[in-house]
């Protein structure tokens, strides 16, 4: 590619996809050892086997083993084929084509044609999927002049679209097992049928997922896998026993404690990677409830944020696996990520306690200014450790800070439905794409009472809905740069959500398993590539 | 059957009128309907009360499964209504016992299916583990109290009776982890977690002793801090036993020392050990919770845990009916037991 020119982004990405779909799945691999069987605990189990029709974690962890996407994404997000094997987009960004690999055999021998590709996106990722209304709401229809055709008609250009189009956010489902059937109630959902590597063998509800390898796999050669089985250990500290004990071969996803991820990867037997996780970046944060009239006050909100030492936090509550937070986007969102005019809060006590002098807070009797309410979200362990050094350098700059613990269905009713607290703090996915992740936390239009990890903070700022909106449908990849470049100035200095720590993610496996990571979603994808060593 | 000991209980199966006289049978009768009784209004009382426990803390299934879904709040309303959430908590309550009245626990929507069916594939897990662990505690901690007794006050005693005060004071879950860096990460002789070794396609015998395999590690954790128990009690109820006047009677006949003591005092002081069985049983599905989570039993304790996490409702309340349901047939159990063994139970 010559110097950045005028030609969007979109072109770009669809360009990409007009290399010939050979590239896809390495050749040389083949002279290489496959089979085996990998065992990986997990928790917590999945309610479906199928991420069409949930966004939860342990859905998108199995899903694409079972089922395919258009597209799969090689490090920095950049396109390949999958089902699609060709891929074109016109200039105005309002009509996407793809042709479609032939051959394809869903598991129970029914061809897998466009219509499976029409189907899935307007009936069920459209309908359904978390995050699918958002991303696919300017879809209007989907074209389908052959069985090898689709040709995606759009409202309004539609960026995050082209990053969303793998087997874990968007996995094309059999439309001849699903038309005219309650898609939540459809037995497939607990019994894939896929184009997937994998054939489900057995599914204990709660309890494990056995796999075996799909010997009518469209893609030759794959999976390497003979095996995949999947517990759900609901203790962390079994999971690790297991590893260590030699009676599991990996663990994704964070599914143990930081410091035993540090730990085991000190040994020579097992071996640490913190690639594969582009397509889900996640962070702690803490939303200021603007609806209070203290936290209303920005200085308030910079005082507070002065208080608190984020990097302490990444480096003792994270162990280190991650980032402090500098912005509203995560550091993994190569693309738009920048700390470059973006206000930062050092810690500095003396500057809070100034801060919250000039404010209009002065410490009274106890040596406190005022009293705030804290809710840690208990997914993890993370968000409950962090808050208990939150309250103490808070005491420090005479904030009293009472914190709530609670269990997760509470902690989402206190905070999104009946918004009585005044700072949450929890970890949440920044999304493949900012559109998909950050902009529910910033837009004013996302501010939805009763609906979990939308705007908590209740911030108002047009300037920003502007930027966000012109950012969701911009095709000049360079303007687009610029639109979240202003974006994260204004929005963290309003500060209305405190970044803490940028999330990494890390796979620990022993070093018996092979390519376990080969591109952008790691083991989040199907694992087809990966082996075990005898 | 030699003993001295009346078998009031044989009277119930009212074969021959010789020797069962019908103001016998009656009391008896009576005895066991009361009981029956006694367990339908515990279980009347068990539904009802947890059912108005899970509804009156704040946040519900709908609400955990917003958070993690990405749910829009229509789709919520929706889900509301489809269990019906959206009604008053009496409604709710009505509709629960007409479910239950067909012995059916509803859906279970963190599962995908019914919670029935769920409970039942969990329930032999949980009684395999409880029934190891029950009889295997009972034998090996009134073997240690019959021996202690024995020797009392001699050096096998005290040996014995400091070994179970340290297995009565260290919590299970200690245990469990020892036994897990011992077993299985140091040694590497057992495996950890599940109840089979998942995916291997074991069949026949290879199968049992696989699954044998997975239960050492939970059955003896669970097992310890009730070995101490069975073990104390066993020592003191014996001791008891040879004071009272019918060991020196079965003595002064002639007896042989070891005649008394395993046959005549021992059966005597068996009761305390059958009242702990029935308590061992009702606790044992608590300390499964945990032991179970540890283990990754895919047992009723370990769903328990699932359901309170996810605040899957239907789920929940089949777990605790069953529990309960299984301890108040035990305890039922125990009662008729008793009346067997124990001519003291008062009929009326």
């Amino acid at each position: 590619m010559t110097t950045m020119n005028r030609r969007s982004f979109l072109s770009t990405l669809a360009a990409a996809g007009v290399v010939p779909a050979v590239m896809a799945g390495s050749r040389r691999a083949l002279a290489q050892t496959s089979g085996g069987v990998l065992r990986t605990p997990a928790w917590p189990a999945p309610t479906f086997l199928n991420s069409a029709v949930s966004t939860g974690g342990p859905e998108s962890f199995l899903s694409p083993k079972f089922y395919d996407g258009l597209l799969g994404y090689e490090y920095g997000m950049v396109p390949k084929a999958s089902l699609a094997t060709e891929w074109s987009m016109s200039d105005d960004g309002l009509t996407v084509e793809f042709k479609l690999r032939d051959g394809v055999k869903w598991h129970d021998g029914e061809a897998f044609t466009a219509r499976d590709v029409a189907f899935t996106f307007m009936e069920v990722l459209k309908v359904h999927h978390g995050r699918g209304r958002t991303t696919f709401a300017a879809l209007e229809s989907v074209e389908t002049p052959d069985d090898l055709t689709a040709i995606f008609h759009l409202s309004r250009p539609t960026p995050a679209l082209m990053r969303a189009l793998d087997s874990r956010e968007s996995p094309i489902l059999p439309a001849h097992l699903y038309e005219g059937t309650d898609i939540m109630a459809n037995p497939v959902n607990t019994a894939p049928v896929g184009t997937g590597p994998f054939l489900l063998e057995n599914y204990e509800i709660g309890a494990n997922v056995v796999m075996v390898k799909n010997p009518d796999y469209w893609d030759e050669g794959f999976p390497r896998l003979d095996r995949l089985v999947i517990q759900y250990i609901a203790d962390p500290a079994t999971r690790v026993a297991m590893l260590e004990s030699g009676q599991a071969d990996a663990i994704f996803l964070n599914q143990i404690p930081a410091q035993e991820i540090l730990r085991l990867a000190e040994l020579p037997e097992f071996e640490m990677t913190t690639d594969g996780f582009e397509a889900m970046p996640s962070a702690q944060q803490m939303d200021f409830n603007l609806d209070n009239e203290i936290l209303a006050n920005k200085t308030v909100r910079h005082a507070i944020a002065h208080a608190i030492d984020v990097n302490w936090i990444t480096q003792n509550v994270w162990y280190g696996m991650g980032q402090p937070g500098r912005s509203p986007l995560h550091f993994d969102q190569r693309a738009y990520f920048t700390t470059e005019g973006v206000p930062s809060y050092p810690y500095d006590p003396a500057r809070a306690n100034e801060l919250l002098d000039e404010a209009g807070y002065p410490r009274g009797a106890g040596g406190m200014r005022f009293a705030l309410t804290l809710d840690p979200s208990p997914w993890g362990t993370e968000s409950i450790t962090a808050a208990s050094y939150i309250k103490e350098v808070l005491r420090q700059v005479g904030i009293d800070v009472t914190i709530r613990t609670q269990d997760f269905a509470v902690f989402v009713q206190t905070v999104y439905t009946d918004r009585t607290h005044d700072l949450a703090l929890y970890t949440a996915s920044m999304g493949v794409d900012p559109t998909i992740g950050v902009h529910r936390f910033y837009n004013s239009a996302s501010f939805l009472p009763g609906t979990g990890f939308s705007n908590g903070a209740h911030y108002v700022n047009p300037e920003v809905d502007a930027l966000l909106n012109a950012a969701s449908i911009e095709t000049d990849e360079a303007a687009r740069v610029q639109e979240y470049a202003d974006f994260q100035r204004l929005a963290y200095e309003d500060l209305p959500v405190l970044k803490v720590t940028d999330i990494s993610m890390a796979t620990i496996a022993n070093v018996r398993v092979k390519d376990h990571t080969v591109d952008a979603l790691g083991a989040l994808g199907s694992l087809k590539q990966c082996w075990i060593e005898e | 059957m030699s003993e001295p000991v009346p078998l009031t209980g044989t009277g119930t199966t009212g074969r021959g009128p010789a020797k069962a006289p019908s103001r016998r049978l009656s009391p008896a009768l009576r005895y066991v309907l009361r009981r029956l009784l006694q367990a339908v209004l515990v279980m009347m009382l068990v539904m009802v009360g947890s059912f108005l426990l899970v509804k009156l803390a704040p946040g519900d299934m709908v609400d955990a499964m917003a958070g993690t879904r990405d749910l829009t709040a229509d789709q919520i309303a929706g889900l509301r209504e489809r269990y019906g959430l959206d009604q008053s908590v009496f409604v709710q309550l009505l509709r629960y016992m007409a479910l239950l009245a067909t012995f059916d626990f509803g859906y279970s929507p963190i599962n995908a299916a019914p919670a029935m069916d769920v409970i039942l594939a969990r329930l032999p897990v949980t009684a395999i583990l409880v029934v190891c662990s029950v009889s295997l505690s009972m034998v090996i901690g009134t073997l240690f109290g019959i021996l202690a007794s024995r020797f009392a006050g001699k050096a096998v005693d005290l040996g014995i009776s400091m070994f179970m005060l340290l297995l009565y004071a260290t919590p299970s879950f200690i245990i469990a982890i020892l036994l897990i860096l011992v077993f299985a990460v140091k040694l590497r002789w057992l495996p950890i977690a599940g109840f089979e070794s998942v995916g291997m396609g074991y069949t026949g015998l290879t199968y049992l002793k696989d699954v044998a395999a997975h239960l050492i590690l939970p059955v003896t954790a669970l097992c310890t801090f009730y070995i101490a128990i069975y073990g104390r009690i066993g020592r003191a109820s014996m001791l008891e036993v040879l004071k009272l006047d019918f060991v020196r009677t079965a003595r002064g006949k002639g007896l042989t020392e070891g005649r008394v003591f395993y046959v005549h005092a021992l059966r005597n002081a068996l009761l305390p050990l059958v009242t702990m069985a029935g308590l061992q049983v009702s606790s044992l599905f608590g300390g499964a919770v945990l032991i179970e989570t540890i283990f990754g039993l895919p047992g009723m304790g370990r769903t328990a845990f699932d359901a309170v996490f996810q605040r899957d409702t239907n789920l929940l309340l089949g777990v605790v009916f069953i529990s309960s349901l299984a301890v108040v047939i035990v305890n039922f159990v125990i009662d008729m037991l008793y009346m067997v063994l124990d001519p003291r139970v008062n009929l009326k």
